[in-house]
């Protein structure tokens, strides 16, 4: 078999072992470990507090938005960064995947796409989520499509990419720390719960975000989901365009240089 | 064996150098060999020789600081792809799929090198059954004992019926049992024309199974022959054991009278043609005459001056 088509071969075989395990192995905690802290987050931001009067009751409208882009982008990136942290030191799975007959770019490829398909599944099922559990369920009157159709392709991207380079560059034995002190920033300086715009009266904080890959996310679901003021399209699209760039890089190179030393 | 003889080298190495980042020296330090096709070729010295480097080059995993790598002719830094359609590894770290059955590993694992669905999973049951697996195919991984497990990497390492399987310290922390099983099932691979290369630290292993061997030491060849070519770098291999009818000693052979017979050691140049004239110089009945071969151990210290560890 020529080269190129034994490669396009394995790439797919390989989507199709990662699929299969999806599945048929790791559906529950799959789904438990992407869906279980947005639950929790649309819940009591979304529901308790108005309810206590502690936040206005259509505060769910401008949660829903960042609440679907941090799933999104934590599991693209949990998906890629944990199974490839693993498969690197203790169980040296990766290995029987460098040695199919494929350049290793398409592995790290593989990889990043198969994370982006679990972070979209994920990210939709938010929708129906959050019809449930926000008091007044969600209102896509305003939205549009297309751009929450490719505001939730791009997040997932731009999620399995930061997650390309953390898996690569995470020594196993400090993945409980790293995430902690990596997760806990991009959740909560990302736009997530709080329109970018909104932030105009503590400025400094409004500049720290635009450092987090994840406001663009956020805004740019804001954006396709709601008429309330973002972030401009412009800047969301330039935001996400250099994550994906300095990330995309970085982690591609990351995984090479793990992959042949 | 002439050079026109042998049979087209599969594997070549030439001057092969690795220096990893960092390392004040080069694991590996120039070394050369070929792999010939049907063969069983081995890669014998210490832990930290550069074994493992030079098995990491030759399937892609490390990338060479100088010389040059080729398998079946295609360069392993230039063509990987090529490369690896044509090796199939069994590491030292059990590498399998945990988050699938032994079955699955297999099948997927030929989907890995476009083998077609219709075969894949006929394939992976004789395989199985080959590697006395039968009936645990549908086992998880996690639950396959350390010798299970290597029998399930070598199957899978079949799937796709490499040109050359590598080893990797194929039998170090197997049972005597699964070591012995291995073992055969190598000779019957080669018996079947697969083409093998291992890296072992065990000079028995190597001496029993393997057709030629390179002695790796300090990231360089020192010897590469066959394990009785090896032996005859030693000078015990001037030495002859020789027994004759009679009790009375034998010239200045050393030796110990045996029932009927006188049974000693000649050492020095002295070819055993020239030694059988002389027992029937001396009228004496020749019983048994050998040359002395000494273990690729001894070798080993013959030429490094140092015991292998």
């Amino acid at each position: 078999m020529n080269p190129g088509s034994a490669s396009v071969k394995a790439f797919f075989a390989l989507c199709e072992r990662d699929l299969y395990v999806t599945v048929r192995r790791d559906l529950l905690p799959f789904l438990s470990q992407s869906l279980l802290q947005p639950i929790f987050f649309l819940f009591v931001f979304g529901r308790v507090l108005p309810e206590i009067g502690a936040a206005q009751g259509a505060y769910g409208a401008q949660l829903l938005p960042g609440v679907l882009a941090l799933t999104l982008v934590l599991t693209a990136l949990q998906n890629v960064a944990l199974p490839l942290i693993i498969e690197f030191s203790f169980s040296m799975e990766i290995e029987d995947r460098l040695l199919a007959p494929l350049p290793v770019t398409w592995v790290a490829v593989e990889k990043l796409l198969i994370a982006t398909l679990r972070g979209i599944v994920g990210g939709l099922l938010i929708l129906p989520l959050g019809e449930l559990i926000l008091p007044g369920g969600i209102d896509l009157s305003g939205a549009s499509i297309p751009a929450l159709i490719v505001m939730i392709v791009v997040g997932g991207v731009v999620g399995a990419c930061i997650g390309l380079l953390l898996g690569t560059a995470v020594p196993p034995n400090r993945i409980a720390v790293a995430f902690g002190l990596i997760l806990t920033p991009l959740i909560f300086t990302g736009a997530t719960f709080y329109p970018w715009q909104a932030l105009d009266s503590l400025r400094w904080f409004q500049i720290i975000t635009l450092a987090n890959p994840m406001t663009y996310v956020s805004e740019g679901m804001r954006g396709a989901l709601t008429d309330t003021p973002h972030l401009g399209a412009g800047w969301v699209a330039l935001g996400i365009a250099v994550s994906l760039a300095v990330f995309g890089t970085l982690g591609v190179r990351g995984f090479r240089r793990r992959a042949v030393d | 064996m002439s050079a026109a003889a042998a049979p087209a080298a599969v594997v070549t190495v030439q001057e092969l150098r690795k220096r990893y980042s960092g390392a004040p020296v080069d694991a590996v330090d120039g070394i050369s060999f070929d792999v010939r096709e049907g063969e069983i070729f081995g890669l014998l010295g210490p832990n930290g020789a550069g074994k493992t480097t030079t098995i990491g080059t030759i399937t892609t995993r490390v990338r060479p600081t100088g010389g040059r790598v080729t398998v079946d002719g295609f360069d392993v830094s230039r063509q990987p792809v090529e490369v690896k359609q044509r090796i199939a590894v069994v590491p030292q770290r059990p590498n399998i799929d945990r988050s699938l059955t032994a079955l699955e590993n297999l099948v997927f694992h030929a989907a890995y090198f476009g083998e077609p669905r219709a075969t894949r999973r006929r394939r992976a049951e004789e395989l199985l059954v080959q590697m006395g697996l039968e009936g645990r195919g549908g086992d998880k991984v996690d639950n396959y004992s350390g010798g299970m497990a290597q029998r399930l990497m070598i199957a899978r390492a079949l799937m796709h019926e490499p040109r050359v399987l590598i080893l990797d310290e194929p039998t170090t922390g197997l049972d005597p049992q699964s070591r012995l099983f291995l073992w055969e099932t190598m000779t019957d691979l080669r018996a079947r024309g697969v083409t093998l290369m291992l890296t072992t630290h065990d000079m028995a292993e190597a001496d029993r199974l393997c057709d030629r061997i390179a002695i790796v030491d300090h990231g360089k060849v020192i010897a590469l022959d066959t394990p009785r070519g090896l032996r005859r770098l030693l000078p015990s291999e001037h030495g002859l054991e020789v027994v004759v009818a009679g009790t009375e000693p034998f010239e200045d052979a050393e030796g110990a009278a045996e029932e009927d017979r006188w049974r000693g050691r000649v050492y020095g140049e002295v070819t055993p043609t020239q030694m059988a004239r002389r027992v029937a110089e001396s009228g004496r009945e020749l019983i048994e005459l050998r040359t002395l071969e000494g273990s690729l151990e001894d070798v080993f210290v013959h030429l490094t001056g140092r015991e292998l560890r």
